[in-house]
């Protein structure tokens, strides 16, 4: 790891102040992954900024037809929280089925969409479910969130506060893991709700998430795991590694989007 | 560089470390407490694990800083009197190690796991043994031990 800074605000306007002032820093929340990064001097930022401990990030809320749950909140307070578990149970499993138990003791909501690893589970879940994701800033849409491997639409000096997830009529996420690393190497979330159909697919596309319109379209007619099963994706723009070729993600994709619907009921 | 202060195994323990450094280092180095052990280093393998503020959490992906004002349990301080504790029982009992290595981090993982689920069954110990490598035991005896430590324990 190279030398820099470690700050640990009291507040998120301590946080905001102190991003605005450092050179080149970076944000850590659990760090599951930006620790290793670091390790790896894969990044060498001036100054890291301790979030992860900020009580006014760490928050599950039901209220209405949704759950706003707050940035630094870890995956494991998600898996197990009854509102999550109730309203919607496919974001509590997918949230349990993340890295490991100590992993998930550590890892956060907003540092894993910050981030956005291609084989991340979360930006599946907030893609197919039409999540809100409020910043220090604005408000931005799911949609417009994720542009790509590692990059998202958030600007320097700025901060996730926390995630909307409206309820869902139905989803479910379902992944075929790296039998290595256990990551995904293709997750299909599928949901239905106020948003419509949707299907978002992690681990295999080579600009991180995205969505199945064919698939979309396909379960709007007819929800059942036959109307998936004859929709196949070009293998172009699909990940390829010594784990799986391009073509086997491709129909991966197929597979798993099958079993989320059946697991959606 | 930063002051950081925690307690670790009851004891309070403090020390001016750079910001760099991992809370295993911390353990290891700072503290002397050799039982927690680096494997991989890159938070797959749980040989490092150890228990912050009461939750299992691998110390070689946790900045020492990041623990500051934390209650740290180690391997060293679940039987601080000499008495072994259940898990460490069992483990004897059911020859869940061979050479050793991945053992600490195991046992402060099944601790964890029997705090967190009493009624285990072999599924579930094998699932959340997910992030613990093992390359001796083939992991039967392993799972074998933690069961038999969650009916002790019960």
């Amino acid at each position: 790891m190279y030398q820099f800074n470690y700050e640990r605000p009291k507040s998120l306007a301590d946080a905001e102040a102190l991003l605005a002032k450092a050179d080149d820093p970076k944000l850590l929340a659990g760090g599951q992954t930006l620790i290793p990064t670091l390790k790896q001097r894969l990044a060498m930022p001036s100054d890291v900024i301790d979030i992860g401990g900020l009580k006014e990030l760490d928050f599950i809320r039901a209220e209405g037809d949704a759950i706003m749950i707050g940035a630094a909140t870890k995956h494991a307070t998600v898996a197990n929280s009854a509102d999550v578990r109730k309203h919607n149970p496919a974001l509590a499993a997918l949230a349990g089925g993340i890295g490991d138990p100590a992993v998930r003791h550590m890892g956060t909501l907003g540092g894993s969409i910050a981030n956005n690893d291609p084989a991340a589970d979360y930006p599946a879940a907030c893609l197919a479910l039409d999540a809100k994701i409020h910043t220090t800033k604005r408000l931005i849409e799911a949609d417009e969130f994720f542009k790509g491997m590692f990059e998202t639409a958030l600007q320097d000096g700025e901060i996730i506060r926390e995630v909307t997830f409206p309820h869902p009529e139905k989803a479910a996420y379902m992944k075929f893991r790296n039998p290595a690393s256990r990551y995904a190497m293709v997750g299909v979330f599928v949901s239905k709700g106020p948003w419509g159909i949707r299907v978002a697919v992690t681990g295999a596309g080579q600009n991180g998430v995205f969505r199945v319109s064919e698939m979309e379209e396909a379960l709007a007619k007819n929800w059942s795991p036959d109307a998936v099963a004859n929709v196949k994706l070009p293998a172009k723009g699909m990940n390829a590694d010594l784990h799986g070729s391009a073509e086997y993600r491709a129909h991966l994709v197929t597979v798993m989007a099958k079993r989320a619907v059946a697991a959606a009921g | 560089m930063p002051v950081v202060a925690m307690t670790v195994n009851g004891k309070p323990a403090s020390a001016d470390v750079e910001a760099r450094m991992l809370l295993v280092q911390f353990i290891r180095e700072q503290l002397g407490l050799t039982g927690t052990h680096v494997g991989c280093d890159t938070s797959q393998c749980g040989a490092c694990v150890v228990h912050v503020d009461g939750r299992a959490v691998k110390s070689c992906t946790m900045l020492a800083t990041q623990a500051e004002g934390a209650e740290i349990l180690t391997i060293e301080g679940l039987a601080p009197d000499g008495d072994l504790h259940p898990v460490q029982k069992a483990f004897r009992e059911h020859h869940g190690l061979q050479c050793g290595f991945c053992t600490p981090g195991m046992i402060m993982t099944a601790v964890d796991m029997i705090r967190r689920k009493p009624d285990l069954d072999e599924e579930t110990v094998r699932e959340e043994l997910e992030g613990n490598i093992c390359r001796c035991t083939g992991y039967h005896n392993i799972v074998k031990a933690i069961l038999a430590a969650s009916q002790e324990m019960r």
